[in-house]
Formats: structure tokens, C-alpha cells, sequence
């Protein structure tokens, strides 16, 4: 279990290498040139930049969200990076980003579901099941509460030795902390 | 020895079908001659033990002999690899951990079949549960995932080697220690499912069943806690838990363990929640069986299953079968369940236990819906979607929170009903500490570290690590507050100072004061857990002479090189790290790159105090100038993870140990005084 991050500064001199293929290495000089302009984003969008980046994942299959992917040679993270800092400096929100990756990787590049559609139970269904839960706990006190007690018929007899031990027993379990 | 496995096997699963027919048979007929079959169903139930066995040790000896004729060994070895891995394979792939399922579920059938003595038949109603169980992964083994499949074509001259992953020593134990885990639940099923099929009277297969369901619990909290750190070494992401379907198999399971551990107590105490307590454990073994088939079917992707086949039907399948036996004794014996108390007051000692496992088994809901919500969204939309840490933390972080909160309250309060009078005696001292402890770390100058100069307001990750730790401090206070009351009563009546006195305390009632450490144990892994919101890291390249400042750190590059052995090549940054102007250390982060099946791995340096952590990635190299890239994480308080599962582990086997027998204070009169620290 782990809570959210505090958000630090990237430094952006990863991503002048890794990629020999040479196509590869002009895109990634083209996304150099929007982390450039990254590094010049206000704290405000840093901020946003590592909030986002937490929100989406790597797609390369490496079951990593997108800014702790450290998987080498990883063929999708730095692009991605690239085109959520690109995003950011074209001033777009946060949904906007976020709709932007969906349309280009599919819906599994978000962390969480949506709030809206059949994603929406995915939500919901916890919430129910506290409220079921302790509906069921208050039904089950309730009927406890008002069990009667089953007495014996007939008179009350006096206690034999077993009984007796019986009960000093019980009395013990239910006094004891 | 490819022959002689499978023999062993094909053996070992006329032996458990015989154990489980005739076992059932000798239930069934109960005449005069059902006693002796039985009987013979006991020794062929041992004798699985012994032959599985033997197919365990052929395949771990092919492993070492190189012999690729196996496909198994061909796949998960090759002749580099070093000793203890080879001993590994056993667990590596697919059809040797089904092996180990197997073998490990043989030795527990083993040592309930030797101790059949304690109650001869109940003992055979469950021995007839675990060899039906048996049955299944020997099915498994022999028709679905055979170990000892044999390679076609000409033999390879190497193996292909070991998933790079797994090429860690944790490796060596985490897997067996996490099946026995998984593998112990099956006891205390068997023994409930039988007590439930003979309708057995009273509670005694829960004293019976209660040591065995703790060691299971102690070696899947063991096992769970392994898996954390093999991921906070191996995957060098900087963090040990990442909602990764595989972690959450092994956790539900666990919640729904940890909620049996508590509310048996209320059928043991007050004959209370015996169907609660007969589908929980039902739960918990099906649970194992589905964290299982997850891990090894490939129904969910994951960096933690190293296996995808189509063995997920056989699982499906078993698991069908398993709920329908269940809900048909369940049906069948249901008025044999009935309660024997009622609920006298709100505030009591079993109403705590019912939100205990409400919150536990909310927090298991949770877990397993985020975990299927994937292929239910497929099914119902067409497209998958993810289901990460988002939303498990903001379900879970709260519930574990609130069962914080029980942790402390619960264990003051009485059986039957507690006077509001007695919770703010019992509560005050801890619940003023607490707060102190808060307004503490709010005061405090950020300087300090990492908690310290928290402003809650700022982010709600601040404040959860806040509550977190406040309310740790409660439970820690009211744990403590129970030795010191306890260990005075002794130190006045013995004269014994207080160590002495708690220490005579805790022996007294093991089982009361062993559970009170794992919960104080909880609470440094909770601490541990809050430290997560303060996490930094950096990633830069490093020439020689290069500076990298990040916390209280900088790191100096003073070298880098490569080195070539046996198994494989590695390149590694030599760092010297500074603190406050003073060099305290030098780290050496690696990157290996493994010939026999071409893949890289990391193998992170760490730093750890009881402050934070120094964690260094050798991510890789700049391919133009052939320097290294390094990614630092400061992680603060992660050690209180790891520390605060060896006090879990300390405390659970205190509460394995047998209690001493109470020593009864003599006083005046006719009164009995209650001997002091007994009970649960």
C-alpha cells in the first residue's frame, strides 16, 4: 500500500539517449524540444505534470505507471512523457490530457476508471458493499439483541457440580479483558 | 529420472484417489470392517507424502544434472546457473510450483494423518478434504501441467535459463514460504468442512484447528511481506507495493485469514458467528485457490506471474466444485450453527470483532473487485480497462485506517458489555499521547525529515500519513498501557521488576499478549506505509566527477565499468554518497544482462536507516557517450516496514507458544481471585 508521491524535480537528460535506431533518435530530439520547454513550466504544472503521470501507465506492457517505468530500453515511456509535458505546455486541462492518451493508447493507459459509464461501478460497488455490510452488522445486532431466552422448562433445578463448573467457566471468558 | 517422476506422480494420484475414496467409504459405511479402510486410507494418504516427495527431489536433481531432456528443467535452467537457483527451479515455472502446491499439501496431510490420535474421526473427515484436494493438483500435474514433459526433437546443448527476476536470493524462499502460506489454509478448511459434514459438537476443532491456522497466517504474512521486498529490490520501480493483481491474490487471502483469527474467538468464547466463521474459512481456502490460478493461469497480466496457461478451467472448475460442496454441507447442517448468545451491549468485545471483520472483509471486496473489474468491463464493454493504485488507495487507505482505530479500541474493551466509565480510564492516557504525538509532528521544522512539519491541509496524502501515525501511536500506547497494568499487578504479588514482570506476563497468556506484539507490529508496518507520501526521486546522468543532490544527499560519480561472468555481464556506477559535507558511504548500482535468455535485469543499491532510504537504479547508458543513468529515490521510513513484519512474525510465535499455567494469587477469605492474565 503506498499513498501518493511528493513531487520532485525530473531531470530531462534521460532522454537524449537509449535509441540507436536513428528514427528514433529525431523523435525523441523533437520531444527533447518539448521537455526543454518543460523545464520551463511553472511549479504549478510540475505539480500537474507528476499528478497526471501518476494517472496514466506505461503501455509497453510493463505494468508500471507511466513515471516509474524504469524498464530498459522501455520503447513507450519516454515518448509518453514527452506528450504529457507537450500537453501541459499547450495549456490543455487535466481531462483534456487525459482524453487525448485514451484516444491514442486505448482506455487501459488511464490507472483508475472513469467516473462515468459502465466504469462507474467500478466506483460505486465498494460504497455499496460498507452500506450492505453494515446494514447486515446492524440487522444481525438487532436480532441478537432481541433473541429471547430460552429458559428451561419447568422450575429452575439447582445447580450440579458439572454445571456449576460449567458456568464458573463461562463467567471467567466473559469477565476477562 | 524423467520416468521415475512421472511414475512418481501417476503413483502418488492413485495413492490420494484411494486415500480419498476409501477415506470416504470408511465414512459413509461406518460398520464393523470401515475402521480398517480407513485405516488404509490414512497410510495411503501418508504414503502420497513420501511419493510426491520423491517427484519433488527427481526434478530438483535433474535440475543440477542439466538434464534438458526435461522441458521443465530446459525452460527454467541452464548449466551457469548457480547452485541455489537450480534448487529454485523447483518453484520457477508453472508445473514445479503445482509440484510444490502438491508436496507441501502432502506434508501437512502427513503430520494431521500422524496425529490422528487427538480425535480419530474428525481427523478422518478432514484427511478425506485434504486428500480430495490432493487429487486435484495431482490431476493437474499429471494430465494438464506434467513437470516432467519431455523436450521433442534433438536435446539443446543449454538450457534457456532462469526468468532474470527470479535470479534473486530472496527468491530461494519466498515462494515456498508464501505456499505454505496458501497451502496451510487448506487444514484449517478440512477441518471445518468436516466438522460441519459430521456436525461435530462444540468448539473443539477450533482449539484444534487455532495453531495451525496461526502458522499459516505467520508464513502467508511472511511470504506476503518477502514478495514486497523481492519487489522493492528486483523490479527497482522505488516502491514495494503496487496493487499488482498477483500481490492483491496474496493479500486477500490474508484479510480474510487475519478476520477468522478474530472472530473465532467470539464461537470460542461466547458460541457466537459460527456460520460467519464456517464461510470465512471457506472463503480464505477458496481465496488461496483463486490466488493460485491467477498467479499461474495468466488470467491477469502481471510482473509477478511468471506463468500463463490454460490451466485456469481445471482452477475455474475446482473452485466450482469446491463452493458447491461447501454451500451443500452448509445447507444440509446449517441448524447445527445456530448462536448460543446473544449481543448484550454495542459496546463489547464482539462488536468490535464484528466491525473488525466487516472492515477487513470490506477492504478483501475491494480488493478482489478492482482485481476481476478488467475482464468484467471486457465482457460487459468490449475493452478492457486498468485498475491501479488510485483505486485501491482511496478505498483501502481509509479502511485501514479505521481498522487502526480498532486495533486500539478492541482490545480494552470486555466481553458481554464494557462501562463508558472503564473505556476512559483505559483510553485517555493513550488517546492524549496520541495527539501529542500529532501536534508534535505539525510543530516540528521541516528539516527535521521527511514527517516531520507536516501540513495536512496541503494534500490528502499528507493527512492520511498523519491520521496513520497518530493513530498508530494509539495502538502502540494502549498495547504498552496493557503490559505496564498487567506487569505491575505481577511485579506487586512476585516482587519481580517490571521487565521480569511482563515478560512472566506474556508467558502467562501467550496467546493474549503474543497477539497484542503483531498488532504493535501492524503498527511500525503502518508507520512504514505513511512514510510513502514524503517518497522523492531523481533520475540524471552520470559522468565521472558528476553531482546528483537529492534530500540530504549528493551523489559523486566516482566510476563506472562493466564485468563479465559465467551467467552473465553486468555494468555497474561506482558513487560515493555525501551527507552534510561528509562522505558516508559508496553504492554500486548494477545492470546485468543475462546470456542464456538475452534479458536485462536491475539489481538496485539500497541504503537503508529507520530515517529513509538511499535507493539507486542503474537505469542504463547513454548510448553516445557511454555514460550511466541513475535514478535516486529517498524513501523515508521504509525499514519500519520490514522491521514491523519480523515483530508480527516474533509475535505470532509467542502466541504459538503453550501458556504457562496461571499462578492464582491467594487472598482472604472465600473470594477466588482471577488468576491474573488468563484468558484470550
Amino acid at each position: 500500500m503506498r499513498f501518493t508521491k511528493r513531487s520532485t524535480k525530473r531531470s530531462t537528460t534521460r532522454f537524449k539517449m537509449r535509441f540507436k535506431n536513428p528514427h528514433l533518435k529525431r523523435s525523441v530530439r523533437l520531444l527533447l524540444l518539448s521537455l526543454a520547454v518543460f523545464a520551463f513550466l511553472g511549479a504549478g504544472d510540475e505539480a500537474r505534470f507528476e499528478d497526471l503521470g501518476h494517472k496514466l501507465m506505461c503501455v509497453c506492457s510493463c505494468n508500471q505507471v507511466l513515471l516509474e517505468c524504469n524498464h530498459v530500453g522501455c520503447p513507450l515511456s519516454d515518448r509518453m512523457r514527452g506528450e504529457l509535458a507537450a500537453s501541459l505546455t499547450r495549456g490543455d486541462n487535466d481531462d483534456l490530457t487525459l482524453q487525448s492518451f485514451v484516444q491514442k493508447y486505448g482506455p487501459t493507459v488511464l490507472l483508475a476508471p472513469t467516473a462515468a459509464g459502465f466504469d462507474r461501478v467500478a466506483w460505486i460497488m465498494p460504497y455499496l458493499a460498507l452500506v450492505l455490510g453494515l446494514t447486515t452488522v446492524i440487522l444481525i445486532v438487532r436480532a441478537w439483541r432481541l433473541r429471547p431466552l430460552v429458559l428451561p422448562e419447568g422450575a429452575i433445578a439447582p445447580l450440579s457440580g458439572a454445571e456449576l463448573t460449567h458456568f464458573r467457566e463461562q463467567a471467567r471468558k466473559d469477565t476477562e479483558l | 529420472m524423467a520416468q521415475i517422476g512421472s511414475f512418481a506422480l501417476l503413483l502418488a494420484l492413485a495413492l490420494s484417489v484411494y486415500s480419498f475414496l476409501a477415506g470416504l467409504l470408511a465414512l459413509i459405511l461406518k460398520n464393523r470392517g470401515s475402521d480398517r479402510l480407513g485405516e488404509t486410507a490414512r497410510r495411503a494418504g501418508i504414503a502420497t507424502f513420501a511419493i510426491v516427495l520423491l517427484a519433488a527431489v527427481v526434478l530438483v536433481v535433474s535440475a543440477f544434472q542439466d538434464d534438458f531432456s526435461i522441458a521443465y528443467i530446459f525452460h527454467h535452467s541452464n548449466r551457469d546457473l548457480p547452485g541455489p537457483y537450480k534448487f529454485a527451479v523447483l518453484w520457477s515455472g508453472q508445473e514445479g510450483s503445482l509440484l510444490l502446491w502438491s508436496f507441501l499439501l502432502a506434508a501437512y496431510g502427513l503430520v494431521l494423518r500422524l496425529r490422528f490420535r487427538v480425535d480419530s474421526r474428525l481427523f478422518a473427515h478432514a484427511s478425506v478434504v485434504i486428500a480430495g484436494v490432493q487429487v486435484f493438483f495431482l490431476l493437474l500435474l499429471n494430465f494438464a501441467a506434467h513437470p516432467f514433459a519431455l523436450m521433442q526433437g534433438s536435446l539443446p546443448a543449454d538450457g534457456a535459463g532462469l526468468n532474470v527476476l527470479l535470479q534473486y536470493p530472496e527468491m530461494v524462499i519466498h515462494p515456498p514460504i508464501l505456499y505454505l502460506g496458501y497451502v496451510g489454509f487448506t487444514v484449517p478448511f478440512a477441518f471445518a468442512l468436516g466438522a460441519l459434514a459430521m456436525r461435530y459438537p462444540g468448539e473443539k476443532w477450533i482449539h484444534i484447528t487455532r495453531r495451525w491456522t496461526m502458522v499459516t497466517w505467520g508464513f502467508l504474512t511472511c511470504g506476503v511481506f518477502l514478495g514486497a521486498h523481492w519487489a522493492y529490490r528486483v523490479l527497482g520501480w522505488g516502491g514495494y507495493w503496487g496493487w499488482d493483481p498477483v500481490e492483491n491474490a496474496s493479500l486477500m487471502p490474508w484479510l480474510t485469514g487475519t478476520a477468522f483469527l478474530h472472530s473465532v474467538m467470539m464461537q470460542e468464547k461466547r458460541g457466537m458467528l459460527k456460520v460467519w466463521n464456517v464461510w470465512l474459512i471457506f472463503a480464505t481456502f477458496m481465496l488461496t485457490i483463486f490466488g493460485t490460478d491467477l498467479t499461474r493461469s495468466g488470467m491477469i497480466s502481471s510482473v509477478h506471474a511468471f506463468a500463463q496457461s490454460s490451466i485456469g478451467t481445471w482452477f475455474h472448475g475446482f473452485l466450482l466444485v469446491i463452493f458447491a460442496v461447501c454451500l451443500f454441507f452448509f445447507l444440509k447442517n446449517r441448524s447445527h450453527l445456530r448462536s448460543e448468545h446473544k449481543l448484550e451491549s454495542l459496546v463489547s468485545r464482539e462488536s468490535s470483532f464484528l466491525f473488525n471483520n466487516l472492515l477487513l472483509l470490506l477492504a478483501c471486496f475491494t480488493i478482489l473487485w478492482g482485481t476481476l473489474f478488467p475482464i468484467l468491463s471486457e465482457w460487459v464493454e468490449g475493452h478492457k480497462v486498468t485498475v491501479g493504485p488510485p483505486f485501491f488507495n482511496r478505498v483501502n487507505v481509509p479502511v485501514a485506517l479505521l481498522l487502526l482505530l480498532l486495533t486500539a479500541v478492541g482490545p480494552l474493551l470486555a466481553w458481554r458489555r464494557t462501562s463508558l466509565e472503564s473505556i476512559k480510564r483505559n483510553f485517555l492516557w493513550p488517546a492524549v499521547g496520541a495527539v501529542l504525538i500529532g501536534l508534535f509532528l505539525l510543530a516540528t521544522p521541516q528539516s527535521w525529515g521527511s514527517v516531520f512539519g507536516m501540513k495536512p491541509w496541503q494534500d490528502m496524502s499528507y493527512f492520511y500519513s498523519l491520521m496513520a501515525i497518530m493513530l498508530s501511536a494509539l495502538v502502540g500506547l494502549t498495547v504498552i498501557s496493557e503490559f505496564v497494568r498487567g506487569g505491575r499487578v505481577i511485579s506487586r504479588h512476585t516482587g519481580q521488576n517490571m521487565a521480569a514482570s511482563m515478560a512472566h506476563l506474556a508467558h502467562r497468556n501467550t496467546r493474549r499478549y503474543g497477539g497484542y506484539i503483531v498488532h504493535f507490529g501492524v503498527i511500525v508496518v503502518m508507520i512504514g506505509f505513511a512514510g510513502s507520501a514524503f517518497n522523492q526521486d531523481k533520475e540524471q546522468e552520470m559522468g565521472f566527477g558528476d553531482k546528483m543532490n537529492i534530500g540530504s544527499y549528493t551523489l559523486v560519480c566516482r566510476s563506472y565499468t562493466q564485468e563479465d561472468k559465467a551467467n552473465y555481464g553486468s555494468e555497474w556506477a561506482i558513487l560515493d554518497v555525501f551527507q552534510g559535507g561528509k562522505q558516508i558511504t559508496t553504492m554500486y548500482p548494477e545492470r546485468r544482462f543475462y546470456k542464456a535468455n538475452q534479458q536485462t535485469a536491475t539489481m538496485v543499491a539500497d541504503r537503508s536507516t529507520m530515517k529513509e532510504d538511499l535507493y539507486l537504479v542503474y537505469e542504463g547508458q547513454n548510448q553516445d557517450t557511454g555514460r550511466p543513468i541513475i535514478k535516486a529515490h529517498v524513501n523515508p521510513l521504509v525499514m519500519w516496514v520490514w522491521v514491523g513484519v519480523l515483530i508480527m512474525i516474533v509475535g505470532t510465535i509467542i502466541a504459538l507458544v503453550p501458556s504457562a499455567v496461571p499462578v492464582r494469587v491467594a487472598v482472604p477469605a472465600r473470594v477466588e481471585a482471577a488468576p491474573v492474565g488468563a484468558g484470550d
